[in-house]
């Protein structure tokens, strides 16, 4: 690989470089409140995952993913609540309602190989019929946007109104919970849940991956770019937009319980409006269409986030609308999309620093050249491979 | 025997005929050319055929089933193949890729994740690029193509599709002499195995085709015949080919 170092090369493996060794180092350095906050920032990428599936890839922005999110946190958190109870005992909340006995959709959440399943069987099994009825009548566009917007409200004031069945506006803690014997709150649970979310991130990476390349993901990019066409061609775009949306309300699920478990509680707020849309914010920022992308915006924003949230609390939702509106209007493609055409170096030369040229600075820096010549490239790799 | 067959297909958009009582005959490896002014339906005659509008009135029939009120993918997948007017590839995928997407194979989600692509089929959208001369541009995102190579490379895209029937809107719109030549040769080549319906407004390219003429006329079958027969109609000088070919001329 003479090439290994050369920019374009440089461009594609730093972003990973840097997410391993932060990776490694990071536990080490970072005391556990602040590990604590990466873990929890971690799982909100898997969310950022599937976001980046059906919207950066199908083209479908939803923005009612807090849905299948608090699903897989309230599933988790049922679990939790049973778990650590005197044969008899019902969770303490039940008590204040005159609740007397548990209620029958509770049952199954006393077996942990079917929490196993209800955190991402369940929101996988609403989106894909929630998404079945609303693709088959071809909806789509904005109001697709609009109906799951809607139905986030419904699920939200339902689960916001249940007092009776599960705590509603209070939510369900998980902290004083045990699992293996050992506290979900403890220092020692909530570093091993940051490993747990770090292997399940790479994992969901891989799942969109291999979801996103072959000739299925060509389906997919085709849906988002020329749905008609792709009918024409023998081709029922309701199968597969119903089939990527249940996966991201699986992936959201998934994220949804390793967020609840790393923050103490789950509770309808993981339902509200502003949440779903920070979750498109995000994937926006990171570079929607790049997977790596989801996982870092959604990490970057939330730590800046917290950070700026501790110093000046009030100026967080001005920076976070400024962010947007960055993107929108000068970082199409995000921040990966922009660190991958060259961003940086045409930064640099901005301020009168001009990147070394090969060829001729007007052929080798201009970005369409460049552009071209890396579409070419990825291209016979691809190919050979 | 007729592959397809159009019966007294009438559509109305908001009381506006579009097409109105059209009667049409296929037969087997049929190359036909359909001819009209702008607004005599030909785009919508499409339309109702691949199942994107319903006829108000009448039935389409396809190997003698009625295929009226059939989803475009079914339609589709009973052999009927179409390309547009402006050409419509997928601008983000390689040539290659759209060919890999059009070929005739299951087209299940689970047939495209967990099903590759036979030997055969990798050679024949190979040798497809090569037909159409894209070979050195199968790696480069479609969206960079020129116009020309984007009418081919649909074309391409509509014969990996491997219909019996295939319905093709303008395909030398935009193309230069040599271009619309070889994509002549193409579709005469293709007739035989396949039936093939032109739509086209090019008459220098219709009269190469030496393809029987259907004329359209306000969504209704005005004349049908050879080239010579149909410009010699009465009829059709009036409404459509006398004014045209002067100006042409």
């Amino acid at each position: 690989m003479p090439d290994l170092l050369s920019g374009r090369q440089l461009r594609r493996w730093l972003p990973w470089l840097l997410i391993v060794v932060a990776a490694l180092v990071l536990p080490v350095l970072l005391p556990p409140f602040r590990l604590n906050l990466l873990g929890r920032f971690l799982s909100l990428g898997i969310v950022a995952l599937g976001i980046d599936l059906i919207w950066g890839y199908t083209g479908m922005l939803s923005l009612g993913q807090g849905i299948f999110f608090a699903l897989g946190g309230y599933a988790l958190g049922m679990y939790l609540q049973l778990a650590s109870l005197q044969p008899g005992e019902l969770p303490e909340f039940f008590s204040l309602y005159g609740v007397k006995s548990l209620p029958a959709f509770w049952q199954p959440f006393n077996s942990p190989l079917f929490t196993f399943f209800a955190i991402w069987v369940i929101p996988a099994l609403v989106a894909g019929l929630l998404g079945y009825l609303v693709f088959r009548n071809r909806i789509k566009g904005v109001y697709f946007s609009i109906l799951t917007q809607a139905a986030l409200l419904v699920f939200f004031n339902f689960f916001n109104g249940q007092q009776k069945l599960i705590n509603g506006t209070n939510g369900l803690k998980t902290d004083t919970a045990r699992i293996f014997g050992e506290l979900v709150g403890s220092d020692a649970m909530q570093r091993n849940l940051f490993w747990l979310t770090l292997v399940l991130v790479i994992g969901a990476w891989f799942l969109c991956r291999w979801l996103s390349s072959g000739r299925f993901g060509d389906a997919l990019v085709a849906i988002r770019d020329d749905e008609p066409r792709l009918r024409f061609t023998g081709y029922n775009p309701t199968a597969y937009k119903t089939v990527v949306f249940a996966v991201a309300g699986a992936l959201a699920g998934i994220s949804g319980a390793l967020y609840t478990v790393q923050s103490g509680i789950v509770s309808p707020q993981y339902m509200a409006v502003p949440f779903s849309i920070e979750m498109v914010i995000w994937v926006a920022v990171g570079g929607r269409g790049t997977l790596i992308g989801a996982v870092l915006g959604a990490v970057l924003i939330n730590y800046a986030k917290s950070l700026v949230s501790e110093q000046l609390p009030e100026t967080w939702l001005f920076i976070q609308g400024g962010l947007f509106l960055l993107v929108v209007t000068a970082l199409p493609d995000g921040l990966m999309g922009w660190w991958r055409q060259g961003g940086p170096a045409r930064l640099i030369a901005m301020v009168g620093w001009p990147p070394k040229a090969a060829t001729y600075p007007s052929l080798d820096l201009d970005p369409e050249v460049q552009a071209e010549q890396r579409r070419f490239d990825d291209g016979s790799h691809g190919g050979a491979a | 025997m007729t592959l397809l067959e159009l019966r007294g297909v009438s559509v109305s958009f908001d009381g506006f005929l579009a097409l109105n009582d059209l009667n049409l005959q296929l037969a087997p490896g049929e190359l036909r050319a359909v001819i009209g002014p702008n607004g005599a339906g030909k785009t919508t005659f499409l339309d109702v055929i691949t199942g994107k509008v319903k006829p108000s009135r009448g039935d389409v029939l396809f190997r003698g089933r009625s295929i009226v009120g059939q989803s475009e993918h079914r339609i589709s997948r009973l052999g009927i193949g179409r390309k547009f007017q402006a050409p419509r590839v997928y601008q983000n995928l390689t040539p290659r890729r759209n060919l890999e997407l059009a070929l005739r194979a299951p087209h299940g989600p689970a047939a495209l994740l967990f099903g590759a692509l036979s030997v055969e089929q990798r050679d024949r959208v190979q040798q497809l690029l090569a037909v159409v001369g894209l070979e050195a541009h199968a790696h480069q995102p479609a969206g960079g193509l020129s116009h020309g190579q984007k009418q081919w490379l649909e074309i391409a895209m509509l014969v990996a599709q491997d219909p019996d029937l295939l319905l093709v809107d303008e395909p030398v719109a935009g193309l230069t002499d040599e271009e619309t030549a070889r994509t002549g040769e193409l579709l005469r080549q293709l007739a035989g195995d396949h039936t093939v319906l032109v739509i086209e407004h090019d008459m220098e390219f219709i009269r190469d085709l030496q393809a029987p003429v259907t004329v359209l006329h306000e969504g209704h079958v005005l004349c049908e015949g050879s080239m010579e027969q149909v410009q010699s109609d009465p009829r059709v000088i009036e409404v459509y080919l006398g004014s045209d070919t002067q100006e042409a001329a």
